[in-house]
């Protein structure tokens, strides 16, 4: 602070007493503090400019700015799988129906209501039941909860058929994206695991029948069965075999309970994460979505087979 | 470079139509007329579990209604541009519009992540809705005392547990799925068409989309079977009969050798020869045979040109068609390598031949089983 001469200063510090009063300071350091915090506060009026925004938001959302409008997607950690630009026909939901889109989003759902439900279920035989009584009529909205959960699953089941019927339609399997299909037929396969582990929980009589129909076929598997072609030449028996290692014992009891919990909750969302990761990065690695692309004409496909 | 006019629907398509419409209209009055208990229907339909599958047979003629008006419209631009090569070689070639001057692209940044925004508002709002509306079943606790009949999986299983009617368990639950998998996995290697990448189209891949589309409907038309069809004792209930639970079918389910007479009883001075040997050796000509004629059937199936409904009221177009090769699906043959002709062949055999074949053996003639040796059945 630059030296100052003015008396009330120097009489403050020498301890004076003087004409001017403490309330009278007090109140000229809260206007010259107010017109600060005014001054400031204009500043805030715009909270692009402030520091936290321009932490979490490193681009100007300036919407008409095409250099934004490209950064804010690849600056963005939840949107970076986008190319920044795309066909201008691909955004037509007509052509991919989006369901694709759509079943990813599900199994966003799915992982949010099925979390909130791994708060109030014991996969135990002797409570496993009773939790979902429980769920159902005394935990606030846990009716809600449970049905959205299953309903989500039964749509992911649903978009999944469509995303890949349209996929079939629109000869999207072609080259290059030959492998992309494959791993989608990988992730077909895992949501319907997800959605059969998911039966048994609830231990009611329906998932329990159609557990043990279901793990029945897996007692016929040819030489891994017991009950399959050439099972009983290998040594197979009902206690050896894969349906005991998929229920953990020779019927469907607390051991298999437990391992669809697993299964469910942890092992298979964990594997479909890696391969949704893999399809996705595909996607952008095969030249993004398929199309709508320029048709072709039979009379130049001698050309495109030379290539 | 002008935008291509969509045409208008011309006067056969129209009437077309209205006669399929007629044709529906008849098939629902006489399904409602046959129908003797509406009250059984109203309780399949409703059960919540079933919402899906009942979701499905709208969504899936709807969704292949909006892939083939698609296909249809691009198809027309293809027979345009085939007849016209000078607009051929300045069309931007999509039934979308265009105009010069128009940007190609757009950013995705909003014009794609509002939709997607969008899209999940409202798949979330169908969700709350129908979690608010609908409850997910709970039954009586586990018991495994008390078997549930019908004992029925989770709806998108219930296509393989129809085929356990046709299949042993360790084809209908193992070799079955697992073909059906590797099939599809299979499936973009041997396409060896180049023509309909990313875009909607039938003329140009008639016989790819057909063979898809067929095992879809199968796979769906099982589903339906195993939701609306089969009652206790996994009987079959045609919808609006009642599921009475005492239902007794006295179905004499033969095997094909026991029908021509090939049976150890025949034969009681060679037991083992006729166990071990003969009757194995016959079901395995059988099985052979069958995938031979399937062979031909799908060699000569995927050379024939558009069917059209016509050729079944006139003989003579009916074998013209059947006999005569189009000449473009000849082409694409000839792209086929061995190897992808011979996977294309196992797979459609063994999964959408031999499923449709079974069932028919089955329900119709009362046969179980085609090949028949001490160590599986088929």
């Amino acid at each position: 602070m630059a030296e100052s001469n003015d008396p009330k200063d120097t009489k403050q510090l020498t301890g004076e007493k003087t004409n001017v009063g403490l309330v009278e300071r007090a109140k000229d350091t809260a206007m010259s503090l107010k017109d600060r915090a005014l001054e400031e506060a204009r500043e805030y009026k715009d909270p692009q400019q402030t520091q936290v925004w321009k932490s979490i938001f490193r681009v100007s959302h300036e919407r008409s700015d095409p250099r934004n409008r490209s950064l804010a997607i690849l600056s963005n950690v939840f949107l970076h799988l986008h190319p920044a630009k795309i066909n201008r026909d691909a955004v037509r939901y007509r052509y991919t129906w989006g369901m694709g889109g759509i079943t990813f989003y599900l199994f966003i759902v799915l992982t949010f209501t099925g979390v909130l439900l791994m708060f109030y279920y014991h996969p135990s035989k002797i409570v496993a039941f009773r939790d979902i009584l429980y769920l159902e009529h005394d935990v606030p909205f846990g009716k809600l909860l449970r049905n959205m959960h299953r309903w989500a699953a039964h749509l992911m089941v649903i978009t999944t058929w469509l995303h890949m019927f349209r996929v079939v339609l629109t000869g999207s399997y072609k080259k290059p994206r030959e492998f992309n299909w494959c791993v989608g037929v990988v992730l077909l396969v895992l949501t319907l695991l997800l959605s059969f582990t998911g039966y048994l929980l609830p231990d009611d009589q329906l998932g329990f029948w159609a557990v043990t129909v279901g793990t029945n076929m897996a007692r016929a598997t040819p030489m891994l069965g017991n009950e399959g072609p050439f099972g009983a030449q290998l040594g197979l028996t009902p206690y050896n075999d894969v349906r005991f290692g998929l229920l953990g014992g020779s019927i469907v009891d607390a051991n298999a309970l437990l391992r669809a919990y697993i299964w469910h909750c942890i092992g298979i969302p964990l594997v479909a994460s890696i391969f949704m990761a893999v399809h996705f990065w595909r996607i952008r690695k095969d030249g993004g979505i398929s199309g709508p692309a320029p048709v072709m004409l039979e009379s130049e496909m001698k050309v495109l087979k030379k290539k | 470079m002008s935008a291509i006019v969509a045409q208008p629907p011309q006067a056969t398509s129209r009437r077309n139509r209205l006669i399929g419409l007629v044709v529906v209209l008849v098939l629902l009055a006489l399904f409602a007329y046959s129908v003797q208990d509406w009250h059984q229907i109203w309780i399949i339909v409703s059960a919540p579990d079933n919402v899906p599958i009942v979701a499905m047979l709208f969504l899936v003629p709807f969704f292949t209604w909006l892939g083939i008006k698609q296909a249809h419209a691009n198809d027309r631009l293809i027979s345009d541009l085939e007849g016209d090569k000078d607009l051929a070689k300045t069309h931007h070639r999509k039934v979308e519009p265009w105009r010069p001057g128009w940007a190609k692209e757009l950013h995705v940044w909003p014009y794609l992540v509002r939709i997607e925004f969008l899209s999940a508002v409202i798949v979330t709002v169908i969700l709350y809705v129908w979690s608010i509306a609908l409850n997910a079943p709970l039954e009586e606790p586990a018991n495994p005392n008390l078997t549930m009949n019908p004992s029925k999986a989770p709806w998108y299983f219930l296509g393989l547990q129809e085929m356990l009617v046709y299949f042993d368990p360790w084809i209908a639950g193992v070799v079955m799925p697992s073909v059906i998998m590797i099939g599809l996995m299979v499936f973009p290697y041997v396409d060896s068409n180049p023509l309909g990448n990313g875009y909607y189209t039938i003329r140009q891949r008639r016989f790819a989309v057909n063979m898809f589309s067929w095992g879809f409907l199968m796979w769906i038309l099982l589903i339906f079977i195993g939701t609306f069809i089969r009652g206790p004792g996994w009987i079959w209930f045609w919808p609006g009969q009642t599921w009475d639970h005492n239902t007794v079918v006295f179905d004499r389910n033969r095997d094909v050798h026991e029908i021509v007479g090939l049976t150890v009883a025949n034969f009681p001075n060679h037991p083992d020869l006729m166990k071990y040997v003969i009757i194995p050796a016959f079901g395995f000509v059988l099985v052979a045979g069958f995938f031979i004629v399937g062979a031909l059937f799908f060699h000569w199936l995927m050379k024939r040109a558009k069917f059209r409904l016509r050729y079944l009221i006139s003989p003579g177009q009916f074998f013209g068609w059947a006999r005569n090769d189009d000449p473009f699906e000849k082409k694409l043959l000839a792209n086929t390598s061995m190897l992808q002709y011979a996977m294309f062949q196992f797979f459609a055999i063994s999964v959408l031949l031999a499923m449709p074949v079974k069932l028919f053996l089955r329900l119709v003639f009362t046969i179980k089983y085609v090949w028949v040796t001490p160590w599986f059945n088929v």
